[in-house]
C-alpha cells in the first residue's frame, strides 16, 4: 500500500493495535484466524491492554452486538448486517474482515448489474482462446480467493444484486464448495472461510433475499445512534466535512438547527418524543442519519447562495418535508399531526413551526 | 441451646433461584432433617398443610392482612422453582413437620412501612449483597454472577457434597456483613433475633433440623446470640390481628419486589431451568423455534442448531460457563427472528415471564377482598341475596353514590352482581342509575379469584383496569374503560388508562377509530364533573383526540366507496357533537374549519359527506342560507353526476327537513334539479331520493308536498312568511308574542328572544 493512499485499507491503518492485540492474545483463535474472537471484540470496541497499548474504538454502540457478530463468524456461519444508510455496516464489516483474516479487500460491491463472475470467476479470455479451458485461464473471484484462502470474503449491498445472482451463494455457504463446471473440478473452502454481507433493511423495491439463502445467514442489525448526542455529533462532523468537499460556509457556530433537525428525525423514527411523553406515528422514509446530514447540506446551500449564509430553519423546512413525507397522502398526515400535536407546543420552535406550516401548506 | 444436638443446617438461598432450589433439594436429601424451618410469617404454620393438596399449584403465595384493614397486607409468592417452595414439599411429603420462622405478619403490618422509613436514609447505605460479591469477583453484573456461580452450577456428580455451596456461599455472606452490618435494612436485626429464637426452639425438640432462608441471614443466624438479648431485641413490638391465607399468583407478579424482597425478571426462564430434566439450552431453543412455529415464521431444526451452536459461541466469547438469557436471547435474534425485534418481544412475554396462573383449592381460607366485600356490604346495607332485585340509585347521596361506585368496581372485576339496567323512574338524568342485583353462589368463586388483583375491591379493581388497559387491543376499548374507570371512581387507575389511550390514540392511522372514541370520551369528561371527579386530564386527552382527528379526517373523506362514505358521515355527526360538548375553542375552531373544507370539496369527497358539512355548518350558524344555496346549486348543478347530488342532499336532509319548509330558495333548488334529471339516472337516483324524504317527520313531508304543488310561485324572497297547508297569510303577532315569556323561561332569563321587540325588559 503506498504512502499516498487516500484512505488505506483498515488493516495498513491500525496495524498497530492488530499486532499489540495478537500479542497479548492468548485465548484460543478459531483456524487460520489472526486473531482470537475476544480479541477481535476488543480490536472493534476499543480499551487498553495488559500491556498498556490502547485499541481506539471503531464501532461506537452495543457491545453486544459485535460479540454476537464475531460469534457468528466463529460458529462458521455467514453474517448479514443489516441496518439503514449511515449505520457503519461497511464500516464494522471491513474492520471485521481485517481483524479476522488481516485481509479486508476481498469484496464484491453489490449493484443491480453484479453479474455472477463477480462472485464466482471469470475467465482470462485470451489464455482460454489460445490454450482452452483451465485452471490457468480461470480468474478467481474475491469470494473463491476467500475460499481458497481461508480468510473473509466482503459482499457489499446484497440485496441489491439480482435474485439469480444472490442464488450463487447458496452453494457456496451449505456445500462450502464452488463447482468450476467448465473444468470438471471444484474450489473447496479451507477452514477460516466466511463471508460478511452488508444489506439495508428499509430500502424497498430492492431484490429481497430468498429464505433459502436468508438461512444460511445469522443477522445483526446495527441499530441508529442510541442518544440525540451521538447523532447530533456525528451528523454535525459529516455535515462539516461535505460542506467543505463543496466549498460551504462552514457550519455556523451553535448547532441549533442541527440538533433541531436531528429531534425531528429521531422522534419521527422511534414514534416517540425525545421527552419521552407523546407518541407519535413513523413515516414510510427511513430518515436516517444520513437522510438528516443531506438535509443539513441542502439547508447550508440554500442559505450560503440564497439567504444571509446563517442556517435558518425556513432553509431546511423544505428538506425536512422531502425527507419526511414520502407517500403524499399518508405522510402528510402523520407530518402535519406531528407539526400541529409536538411542533407547535415546544418553546423556541415557532419559527420552525412557521417555516414548516409554510412549505407544507 | 441443648449441647446434645447437632447445630441446626443453615441453607441460605437466594429467593426464586432454580440453582439454589436444586441445591436445597439435594441438601435435604442427604441430611434429612426431622425438622425444617422455612423464612416466612409464623402465622401461616397453620395453613402449610394446604400446600400438600393436590389443588395448590404455584406459582402462589401467602398472603398475610391486617384483619381490620385488608389494604395493610403482604406477600410471599412461591414459585415452583422456588427453594422455599421445593423445601416445604419436600418436607411435607415425608411428613417433616415445617415451621416459618420470620418476624410474625401481625408485627410485620403493625410497624410503619419499610420502605417509607428507608427513604428518609441515605439510599446508597442499602448494600446490594450480590453486587458486592460479584463486584469481587470482577462481574459488573450481580444477577449474572450469581447465574453463573449458583444457578447454572451442573449438578457436580454423585460424589460431590450437596452441602458445600451452602457452606462456600455462608463464608462469603460472613465477610460482606463483617463488613456492612446490616447493610441498610434496620429491620433485619429484629427479624434474625425472631429467627433465631424460633431456631432455638426447634433445635430444643428436634434432633436434626434444616433452616432454608435468604442467603444474606445465614451469618445473622449462626452467630452467637442469647435468648435473652434476642428476646430483649424483640420486646414491645406493636401488634395487630392478622389472617392469612393462600392466593394464587401469576408469573408476571412474581416480578415484582414483594415480602421476600426480591423481584425476578425472568420467571419462565428459570422454571425452566428448574424443569428441565437435561439439555436446558436445546430444549429452550426448541420451545422458542415451537413459538415462533405458532406465529408462522418459518423456523427450522436448522435453526435451533444454529442457535444453540451461537449461544454458546457467545457464552464462551463471554466467559460464562454455561449460556444465559442474555446469549440465548441474542442467538435467537441472529439465526430465528433475522434481527429482528417483534418476536423477540412475543418470546419475551410468553416463554421469559411466562403467563402461568397458580390454583388454590378451596379449603384455604377467604381472601381479604371477599373480607372486604362483605364488610362493604354490610355498611352499604347491601345484602348478596339470590333473588333478583332492582335498585334505584339518586346519585346525589352519599350512599347511593357509594353503592354505585361498589356495583361498577365489582363489575369491572368480572364480578357481575348487578347489571345496569334502563331506569323504571321516566326522570332519567345523570344522576341517576337503575341496577338489577342478584347474587349467585358462583360469584363467590369469582371473588376468589380476583382475589389475584388486590386485598380491597378498590386496589384490586384498581389493578384490574390498569392490567386490562395495558392489554387492550383496539382505542374503543380503552376509551371504554376510562368511562368505566370514572363511574367506578378509580382515580388511581386513571393516570394509566389515559396514558395507553393516548399512545394508541397517537398510533391509530384510522380516523374512524378516533372518531369513535371521541363522543365516549367526552361523556366521560362530563360524568366527572357530575361525580367531582377531576376530569381535567381527561379532557386534554379528548382534546388531543379531536385534534388528530381534525388534521386525519380531509384525507380520510377521499375516494371512498358508498358504505365508507355513509359511516364517515356517521362520525361526522358523532364528533360534531363530540366537540360541541367539549367547548373547547381551539378544537372547535379547527373542527369548523376541516367543516369547511369538507363542504367545499370537489367530488372526490362523496357527495354524502360534503352534504352533511354544510348542514352542520348552517346548523351552527357558520354561515347562512345563501351559502347553503350557493353550495345546494353547485352540488345539483348539471355537471355532478345524479347519484353524488343525490347523496349530497341526504347528506345535507338527514336528521330534519323542515330547513325546507322555511327556505323556499333551497326547495325550489332541489325541485329544479329533480326535474332536469334525465330519464335513464332518474331511476338510480329515486331510491336514494326516497329514502331521505322518507326520513322527514309526516307533517314536514306534507308540507314540502304542498309547497312544491303550489309551484316556485310561492317560493321566492320573504319565503320565511310563506305559509304553509291550512295557515293564514302571514304572521299573527299577537299569538306569537304569547309564546314568548315560556320561551325565556326555557332559554333563560334575559334571553333575547323576540321578533319584533329588541330588547326584553
Amino acid at each position: 500500500m503506498s504512502e499516498e493512499a487516500l484512505r488505506p485499507h483498515a488493516e495498513d491503518a491500525f496495524a498497530e493495535e492488530l499486532k499489540a492485540l495478537s500479542a497479548v492474545d492468548d485465548r484460543p483463535r478459531p483456524a487460520r484466524w489472526r486473531l482470537s474472537p475476544w480479541a477481535v471484540a476488543t480490536y472493534l470496541m476499543g480499551g487498553t491492554l495488559s500491556d498498556g497499548t490502547v485499541i481506539s474504538p471503531k464501532y461506537v454502540g452495543p457491545r453486544r452486538i459485535i460479540e454476537v457478530a464475531v460469534s457468528t463468524l466463529a460458529t462458521d456461519r455467514a453474517l448479514l448486517l443489516l441496518g439503514v444508510p449511515g449505520t457503519a455496516k461497511t464500516w464494522v464489516s471491513e474492520h471485521l474482515a481485517a481483524a479476522v483474516s488481516g485481509d479486508s479487500t476481498l469484496l464484491v460491491q453489490g449493484t443491480a448489474g453484479t453479474p455472477e463472475e463477480a462472485i464466482r470467476y471469470g475467465w482470462n479470455y485470451a489464455h482460454l482462446l489460445a490454450h482452452g479451458p483451465s485452471r490457468a485461464a480461470l480468474v478467481p473471484g474475491p469470494v473463491m480467493r476467500a475460499m481458497s484462502g481461508g480468510g473473509i470474503a466482503r459482499v457489499e449491498e446484497l440485496t441489491r444484486i439480482p435474485a439469480d445472482v444472490q442464488d450463487t451463494l447458496i452453494t457456496i455457504l451449505s456445500e462450502k464448495t464452488l463447482p468450476i463446471a467448465e473444468l470438471g473440478e471444484e474450489v473447496m473452502a479451507v477452514r477460516g472461510f466466511n463471508l460478511i454481507a452488508t444489506a439495508n433493511d428499509r430500502d424497498r423495491g430492492v431484490n429481497d433475499l430468498s429464505s433459502a439463502l436468508r438461512r444460511r445467514f445469522n443477522t445483526v442489525v446495527l441499530p441508529l445512534p442510541a442518544t440525540v448526542e451521538d447523532e447530533v455529533d456525528i451528523v454535525a462532523r459529516r455535515v462539516d466535512q461535505i460542506g467543505r468537499g463543496i466549498e460551504l460556509p462552514p457550519v455556523p457556530e451553535g448547532t441549533d438547527e442541527i440538533r433541531r433537525v436531528v429531534t425531528v428525525f429521531r422522534e419521527l423514527r422511534d414514534g416517540i418524543t425525545a421527552d419521552g411523553r407523546t407518541k407519535v406515528k413513523s413515516p414510510s422514509g427511513t430518515l436516517s442519519t444520513a437522510e438528516a446530514i443531506s438535509v443539513l447540506t441542502g439547508g447550508l446551500a440554500l442559505a450560503a447562495h440564497f439567504g444571509d449564509g446563517v442556517l435558518r430553519p425556513s432553509d431546511v423546512a423544505a428538506g425536512i418535508l422531502g425527507a419526511v413525507v414520502r407517500d403524499p397522502a399518508a405522510d402528510r398526515v402523520i407530518w402535519l399531526e406531528y407539526l400541529e400535536s409536538v411542533v407547535r407546543e415546544r418553546d423556541g420552535w415557532k419559527d420552525f413551526y412557521r417555516a414548516c406550516r409554510e412549505v407544507t401548506g | 441451646m441443648s449441647v446434645t444436638h447437632e447445630r441446626p443446617l443453615l441453607l441460605g438461598v437466594r429467593h426464586h433461584g432454580p440453582g439454589s432450589a436444586r441445591a436445597v433439594r439435594a441438601a435435604l436429601e442427604r441430611y434429612r432433617p426431622e425438622a425444617l424451618l422455612v423464612e416466612g410469617p409464623p402465622e401461616a404454620d397453620a395453613v402449610v398443610g394446604i400446600a400438600a393438596q393436590e389443588g395448590l399449584r404455584p406459582p402462589v403465595a401467602l398472603l398475610a392482612h391486617a384483619a381490620d384493614d385488608p389494604a395493610r397486607a403482604a406477600f410471599w409468592p412461591f414459585a415452583e422453582f422456588s427453594p422455599e417452595w421445593v423445601a416445604i414439599r419436600w418436607a411435607l411429603g415425608r411428613d417433616v413437620p415445617v415451621r416459618f420462622i420470620d418476624l410474625p405478619a401481625a408485627h410485620t403490618l403493625a410497624l410503619p412501612d419499610e420502605a417509607d422509613e428507608e427513604s428518609g436514609q441515605e439510599a446508597a447505605a442499602r448494600v446490594d449483597p450480590l453486587a458486592v460479591l460479584a463486584g469481587a469477583a470482577g462481574h459488573d453484573d450481580p444477577e449474572r454472577w450469581w447465574e453463573d456461580v449458583v444457578e447454572h452450577r451442573a449438578d457436580g456428580g454423585p460424589d460431590a457434597d450437596p452441602l458445600a455451596p451452602f457452606t462456600a456461599l455462608a463464608e462469603a455472606m460472613t465477610a460482606l456483613r463483617e463488613r456492612h452490618a446490616d447493610g441498610g435494612h434496620p429491620r433485619d436485626a429484629v427479624r434474625e433475633a425472631h429467627m433465631r429464637l424460633r431456631i432455638r426452639e426447634a433445635a430444643r425438640e428436634h434432633d436434626r433440623t434444616a433452616v432454608v432462608c435468604g442467603a444474606w441471614h445465614v451469618p445473622a443466624l449462626a452467630a452467637p446470640a442469647t435468648a435473652t438479648a434476642d428476646r430483649q431485641t424483640l420486646r414491645g413490638l406493636p401488634k395487630v390481628r392478622t389472617e392469612i391465607t393462600w392466593v394464587p399468583w401469576t408469573h408476571r407478579r412474581l416480578r415484582r419486589r414483594s415480602g421476600y424482597g426480591a423481584g425476578i425478571d425472568s420467571p419462565g426462564w428459570y422454571r425452566h431451568l428448574f424443569t428441565a430434566p437435561d439439555r436446558p439450552l436445546v430444549r429452550w431453543m426448541t420451545a422458542v423455534a415451537g413459538l415462533l412455529r405458532a406465529e408462522d415464521r418459518q423456523v427450522s431444526s436448522a435453526h435451533v442448531i444454529e442457535a444453540v451452536r451461537l449461544a454458546e459461541t457467545l457464552a464462551g466469547m463471554r466467559g460464562r460457563p454455561l449460556a444465559g438469557l442474555a446469549e440465548t436471547m441474542d442467538a435467537v435474534r441472529a439465526v430465528m427472528c433475522e434481527g429482528s425485534q417483534l418476536p423477540l418481544a412475543l418470546i419475551h412475554d410468553r416463554l421469559v415471564v411466562g403467563d402461568d396462573l397458580g390454583e388454590v383449592p378451596d379449603t384455604a381460607p377467604a381472601v381479604p377482598l371477599a373480607r372486604d366485600l362483605a364488610r362493604q356490604q354490610r355498611t352499604l346495607r347491601l345484602k348478596p341475596e339470590a333473588a333478583e332485585r332492582e335498585l334505584d340509585l339518586d346519585l346525589r347521596q352519599g350512599t347511593d353514590a357509594a353503592r354505585s361506585r361498589l356495583l361498577h368496581r365489582l363489575a369491572l372485576l368480572g364480578i357481575p352482581w348487578g347489571e345496569p339496567v334502563r331506569s323504571r323512574t321516566a326522570n332519567t338524568g345523570t344522576f341517576r342509575e337503575s341496577w338489577r342485583l342478584r347474587w349467585e353462589p358462583e360469584l363467590a368463586v369469582r371473588v376468589a379469584e380476583a382475589g389475584v388483583w388486590g386485598t380491597t375491591v378498590e386496589s384490586a379493581a384498581t389493578a384490574k383496569a390498569e392490567d386490562t388497559a395495558v392489554a387492550a387491543a383496539q382505542l374503543a376499548e380503552v376509551t371504554a374503560l376510562a368511562e368505566r374507570c370514572l363511574l367506578a371512581a378509580l382515580p388511581d387507575a386513571l393516570p394509566t388508562v389515559l396514558r395507553v389511550l393516548t399512545d394508541k390514540a397517537a398510533l391509530d392511522a384510522d380516523v374512524g377509530h378516533l372518531a369513535q372514541a371521541l363522543p365516549a370520551l367526552v361523556r366521560s369528561a362530563r360524568y366527572g364533573d357530575v361525580r367531582g371527579t377531576d376530569a381535567g386530564a381527561l379532557r386534554e386527552v379528548a382534546e388531543g383526540i379531536a385534534l388528530r382527528i381534525c388534521v386525519g379526517l380531509p384525507p380520510a373523506c377521499v375516494a371512498l366507496d358508498e358504505a365508507g362514505a355513509t359511516e364517515m358521515r356517521g362520525h361526522l355527526d358523532a364528533v360534531h357533537s363530540a366537540v360541541g360538548l367539549l367547548a373547547a375553542d381551539r378544537p372547535g375552531e379547527r373542527w369548523t374549519a376541516v367543516l369547511t373544507s369538507l363542504a367545499t370539496r370537489d367530488s372526490t369527497v362523496a357527495g354524502t359527506i360534503r352534504g352533511r358539512a354544510a348542514r352542520l355548518l348552517l346548523d351552527e350558524g357558520r354561515f347562512d342560507a345563501a351559502w347553503a344555496a350557493r353550495l345546494m346549486g353547485l352540488a345539483l348543478s348539471p355537471g355532478s353526476t345524479p347519484r353524488d347530488a343525490a347523496g349530497w342532499l341526504d347528506g345535507f336532509l338527514s336528521g330534519g327537513g323542515v330547513l325546507l319548509v322555511h327556505d323556499g330558495q333551497l326547495l325550489a333548488l332541489i325541485d329544479g334539479w329533480l326535474s332536469a334529471v334525465p330519464d335513464e339516472a332518474f331511476t338510480d337516483v329515486l331510491p336514494l331520493v326516497r329514502r331521505t324524504f322518507a326520513e322527514f317527520e309526516p307533517g314536514v313531508r306534507r308540507t314540502v308536498g304542498e309547497l312544491v304543488r303550489r309551484g316556485p310561485g310561492a317560493a321566492g324572497p320573504g319565503a320565511a312568511e310563506a305559509y304553509g297547508n291550512g295557515f293564514g297569510e302571514g304572521l299573527d303577532a299577537a299569538r306569537a308574542d304569547a309564546v314568548l315569556p315560556t320561551l325565556r323561561l326555557l332559554l333563560g332569563t334575559g334571553a333575547q328572544v323576540g321578533l319584533k321587540e329588541g330588547s326584553s325588559a
